[in-house]
């Protein structure tokens, strides 16, 4: 750039970000599939298809994770209802995952089995699209976008704020859970969705379909990674930021916060949609569950635990407690749930910048040699201003500082 | 009207208007969004009343505000001068009463966005930037420009943009902090760069609500040097309690009381009133 003063452009990733991304790019695509398929199960290398199933559903949640931290991160608004969209964009594929099973259901019928057991005689009107796959992709987007939109315009419109919100949020995927729970909604009841035998008409139990619906979620994961990184690099991310730290001054300087906020939620409860879809037919099942209150709450507490406004933090903390779940649930089930809480309050009182937040702090208390040439260009940039005549020694000393 | 005041009215008209306001009796065609100041006024307020909770914090209210003059809002505690600035910029709804930008523009049924659009700019009491982001995406972030969400996703400055940045770092005096977290700067450097976020705007009207507070001796005497700079070019409403500076740079003040103006004039005419005296000044 032209101009000394003016900060450069900061590029979208690092060279070292570039790096540890098309490692993971490689990891996810090529070397998982031949660790899993290729190297014999008793090799030491060998992937496990419990392992493959383990981190494609962790994926799916880090997906889930990065949605979270646009929203509450970047934006400041804390969601305790993403749940809903993830059990949206899961049940609208899970849905064409039961047109899939077609007449190989226990009751041989066309009707998926949970309709034949209710005594109904036709499909519900809404499961009109539901044996289209290019419709379920375009529904996957549409309907988790059309009601966080809808949602979304009237609280924002209201300027319904802070814990309110979170509130209200808590509220709808309550009140969706008890809908979904409903026999008479048409989605299968308590039960959800199961048994499902085919996609795209081929069988999805086999260790080749699973690890590409892995590999699937590895590329969508990364690629949303590099979509956030690019928004909330460009002006519109800033614009999020200030609305996060000072909202009325975002008015002020002529923005009009409400489309901000909009586009930044539809962007997240899409996000979470796709997740869902992805999340549905590697674990084979979707029910009223996925939309309970402290589902949504542990999705709050991933983002927490990775570091807000990190972008990576979150997708870590995903792993990270996800990890520590499905170890923890075997090894001692009881304790699971207090763990998660005290997880969480220690979080909140020791690190509120999360894993990212402690990583970086004890990285700058141990000065690597990068910093000394580092400091001595500010000193060097400090006495430039200095020397300028226009602005007197106090007020540079005062910068300096 | 008496003779005087109308002689009043002729010579406010023959100092603030381009052509001493015989354009105003010509029939032209308002344009949407420009603001219309051939009447000599830019701000203008008439019989503005609210009240919260049964308590008036504005009491009929009427002010106005040439264009490139600028004015200086003195009175106590409580006499409703931050809640006027409210009203100007769409942040509080008044019960009764007009306030108009130009001769053409409603304020009232703007709202905060969008008459920070037209071109009204205010600066908070307490100052408010923002504090995670660096000095120089604080400036960016307030420059004139699209501020739809399209256009700030593609958004990159332009040369010109750039040393319009560049300009006004240098008047406030944070060109060697351009980098810096806004959150690390000084109180007074706090100020001064909500004031710069002002500028980037372009507004023709600044609302300064105590720009000097917490300012040092030094720094407050060169607010004063850039607000007399600004006058002419922009209209400028400024708050303050710091006697001194407000000598400074005014010409007329006006003094607010209970929500009303109580007093208006010169500086010194306003110090020899004795209700203001009574009320504000002390004896």
């Amino acid at each position: 750039m032209s101009h000394p003063i003016l900060p450069p452009k900061a590029p979208l990733l690092t060279r070292k970000g570039w790096g540890a991304f098309f490692a993971a790019l490689i990891a996810v695509c090529a070397l998982a599939p031949v660790l899993n398929l290729w190297v014999p199960e008793g090799s030491a290398l060998h992937l496990s298809d419990y392992g493959v199933a383990l981190v494609g559903k962790i994926m799916c949640y880090a997906i889930v994770a990065l949605a979270m931290d646009l929203i509450w991160g970047y934006t400041g608004i804390l969601s305790l209802g993403h749940g809903v969209f993830f059990a949206l964009g899961g049940y609208v594929m899970g849905m064409y995952l039961m047109r899939q099973i077609g007449r190989d259901g226990n009751y041989k019928s066309d009707l998926p089995d949970f309709m034949v057991f209710l005594d109904w005689k036709t499909l519900p009107w809404h499961w009109a699209l539901s044996d289209s796959f290019i419709a379920t992709l375009v529904l996957v987007v549409a309907v988790p976008g059309v009601v966080a939109f809808v949602f979304g315009y009237f609280a924002f419109r209201s300027r319904i704020k802070g814990v309110y919100f979170s509130i209200i949020t808590q509220a709808m995927t309550f009140a969706a859970m008890l809908l979904f729970f409903r026999n008479e909604t048409g989605f299968g009841g308590n039960n959800g969705f199961t048994d499902f035998k085919r996609i795209l008409g081929l069988p999805i139990a086999t260790q080749g379909m699973r690890m590409t619906l892995f590999a699937l979620t590895g590329c969508t994961l990364l690629g949303f990674f590099l979509f956030a990184r690019w928004l909330v690099a460009s002006k519109f991310g800033r614009v999020l930021q200030a609305i996060r730290d000072a909202e009325t001054r975002v008015m002020f300087c002529g923005y009009n916060p409400l489309p901000y906020k909009l586009t930044i939620w539809v962007i997240s409860a899409v996000m979470c949609g796709v997740a869902g879809a992805l999340y549905v037919p590697q674990v084979g099942i979707i029910n009223p569950g996925e939309m309970s209150t402290a589902a949504s709450i542990e999705m709050a507490v991933w983002t927490a635990v990775g570091g807000r406004a990190t972008l990576v933090g979150p997708i870590l903390g995903a792993f990270l407690v996800n990890g520590a779940k499905s170890w923890l649930t075997v090894a001692a089930p009881e304790f699971w749930l207090y763990f998660l809480g005290a997880l969480f309050i220690a979080v909140t009182l020791f690190l509120p910048d999360g894993v990212v937040g402690l990583w970086r702090r004890l990285a700058r208390r141990k000065p690597t040699p990068v910093a000394a040439p580092l400091r001595e260009s500010v000193a060097r940039e400090a006495g430039q201003a200095r020397s300028a005549p226009a602005v007197p020694a106090a007020q540079v000393t005062e910068a300096a500082r | 009207m008496t003779p005087d005041l109308m002689e009043q009215g002729a010579q406010r008209l023959a100092a603030n208007t381009a052509s001493g306001g015989r354009e105003a009796g010509f029939g032209r065609v308002a344009v949407p969004g420009q603001v219309d100041t051939t009447h000599g006024r830019i701000l203008y307020l008439e019989d503005v009343s609210v009240s919260f909770d049964g308590f008036k914090a504005i009491n009929k209210l009427s002010l106005d505000i040439a264009p490139g003059e600028l004015r200086c809002i003195i009175g106590p505690n409580g006499a409703g001068k931050t809640t006027m600035m409210d009203i100007i910029t769409g942040k509080t709804r008044p019960d009764s009463g007009t306030v108009f930008f130009g001769s053409t523009i409603d304020l009232l049924r703007h709202k905060e966005a969008d008459i920070a659009q037209l071109g009204i700019g205010r600066k908070f009491q307490k100052p408010t930037v923002f504090e995670q982001l660096s000095v120089f995406e604080n400036l960016e972030l307030a420059l004139k420009t699209h501020k739809g969400v399209k256009h700030s996703m593609f958004f990159r400055l332009d040369s010109a943009q750039q040393d319009r940045l560049l300009d006004v770092l240098h008047t406030i005096h944070l060109a060697g902090s351009a980098a810096r977290r806004a959150g690390d700067l000084s109180h007074g450097q706090k100020q001064w760069l909500e004031i710069g976020m002002l500028l980037m705007q372009d507004p023709k009207l600044l609302l300064l609500d105590e720009p000097v507070a917490g300012m040092t001796d030094e720094e407050t005497a060169r607010t004063a040097e850039l607000f007399l700079s600004l006058k002419g070019r922009h209209s400028l409403m400024v708050v303050e309690h710091d006697m001194g500076f407000i000598r400074t740079i005014s010409e007329i003040v006006t003094v607010l009381c209970d929500g009303a103006v109580l007093a208006q004039g010169t500086l010194d005419q306003v110090q020899a009133d004795e209700r203001v005296i009574e009320v504000y000044l002390g004896r």
